[in-house]
């Protein structure tokens, strides 16, 4: 039985001053993928029974391109936010928790850095 | 803490079976939840037959009622019976509410009685509220002023004081609290929606100048955002109350002075 007193307890370290950015940009990022989702849902079936030059081709436009861009950004970012939450909310342990944390950005940056590079690629007149 | 399954001693047995007296005619069956720390053994569910004509009709009045006639060791909280105490929360029927004014008509089949989930059990019923009661000192629910006192009460224009109705209302039950799984996985850093509801209000109050202290002590990863907008707290609040709105309007505050 802990001798330390309940408000000492509940108190801990104070507060973190932080939470609210992290609460904004999964809004900021639901809104962006709900209109860029919407845009590429719509330019998908277009594409159907294109062969690979005509897809690269429709990636390398300059419109597409940036679209593609802002869109693998923001479902990564957010993916990564959420993720984020389950992992505070069901992970209790400080220790495991950082490095699960840790392994979970760094799946999410090398996937949004490799999805953006093959977006930039097609753009340059790559594969 | 997340804990998907209770630990060992907690599993819940069954228990003995209690019939009615004598001559009783309108009997239901009441199953409720046991532990005493005294007996190292783990919690069980005893089945009492109460006779609804020596009985209330309230969850409460029989509960009173199997403590009275059929077992008086039973151990319960309980005060005003009406509603504005909050004494007597317990989980009734797989739902938080006040025993008091849940009525028995209300329930169908067997009324299962259990305290308050995810709490540590002090004895039958009585859950151990320590650290809620701590989490709500920790909000300084009392009004915080740098302006020197005025010479007779400090005023409040009729429309301020509406922005407090639906926030002064709340009998600190702790229904909302312990029914948010949110509350149950971090509960030692989570504030838990009791406690955030009475945050709200004082942030609501026209005559309250500590604003952004009180917003600096909430900002907080586990203190505030662990709310996900599950909306048990509202669902449950036998105050008809609203803490997910209490909550969002944190939050909204928060991002208004960013």
């Amino acid at each position: 039985m802990s001798l330390r007193p309940p408000l000492a307890r509940v108190r801990g370290h104070g507060s973190a001053h932080e939470g609210a950015h992290h609460w904004w940009m999964q809004r900021v990022t639901a809104v962006a993928l709900a209109l860029l989702g919407a845009w590429f849902a719509w330019s998908v079936p277009c594409l159907v029974g294109a062969g690979h030059g005509e897809f690269v081709a429709w990636m390398a436009r300059p419109v597409n391109s940036v679209l593609l861009v802002l869109l693998v950004g923001s479902g990564f970012y957010h993916g990564w936010l959420g993720i984020r939450v389950v992992v505070e909310d069901y992970v209790p342990a400080p220790g495991p928790r950082t490095v699960v944390l840790a392994v979970c950005a760094g799946i999410a940056w090398l996937a949004a850095a490799g999805a953006g590079l093959a977006v930039l690629r097609a753009g340059y007149g790559g594969v | 803490m997340v804990a998907f399954r209770l630990p060992r001693g907690s599993q819940v047995r069954p228990g003995r079976r209690v019939p009615a007296p004598d001559g009783a005619r309108n009997v239901r069956e009441f199953r409720v939840y046991r532990y005493s720390p005294d007996s190292g053994e783990p919690p069980q569910l005893d089945s009492f037959e109460v006779d609804l004509d020596r009985s209330g009709p309230m969850v409460l009045d029989a509960l009173i009622e199997i403590k009275n006639s059929l077992d008086s060791t039973l151990a319960f909280r309980r005060s005003c019976r009406e509603g504005v105490c909050g004494s007597c929360a317990m989980n009734i029927d797989g739902t938080n509410t006040l025993a008091c004014t849940k009525a028995i008509d209300d329930v169908r089949g067997p009324v299962k009685v259990y305290p308050l989930p995810h709490m540590p059990v002090i004895k039958d019923l009585v859950p151990d509220l320590t650290d809620a009661y701590a989490q709500y000192a920790l909000v300084e629910p009392w009004m915080k002023t740098e302006s020197p006192p005025p010479a007779k009460e400090r005023l409040q224009s009729e429309e301020d004081r509406r922005k407090l109705d639906g926030l002064y209302e709340c009998i600190l039950c702790f229904c909302c609290s312990t029914s948010c799984p949110s509350y149950w996985w971090n509960g030692d850093r989570y504030l838990g929606p009791a406690t955030l509801l009475q945050a709200a209000r004082w942030l609501q109050d026209s005559r309250d100048e500590a604003a952004g202290e009180r917003l600096d002590a909430l900002e907080d990863p586990f203190r505030l955002y662990r709310c996900h907008t599950i909306m048990n707290c509202t669902k449950t609040c036998p105050k008809g109350l609203n803490p997910a709105r209490a909550i969002s309007d944190i939050k909204r505050r928060i991002q208004q002075r960013r």
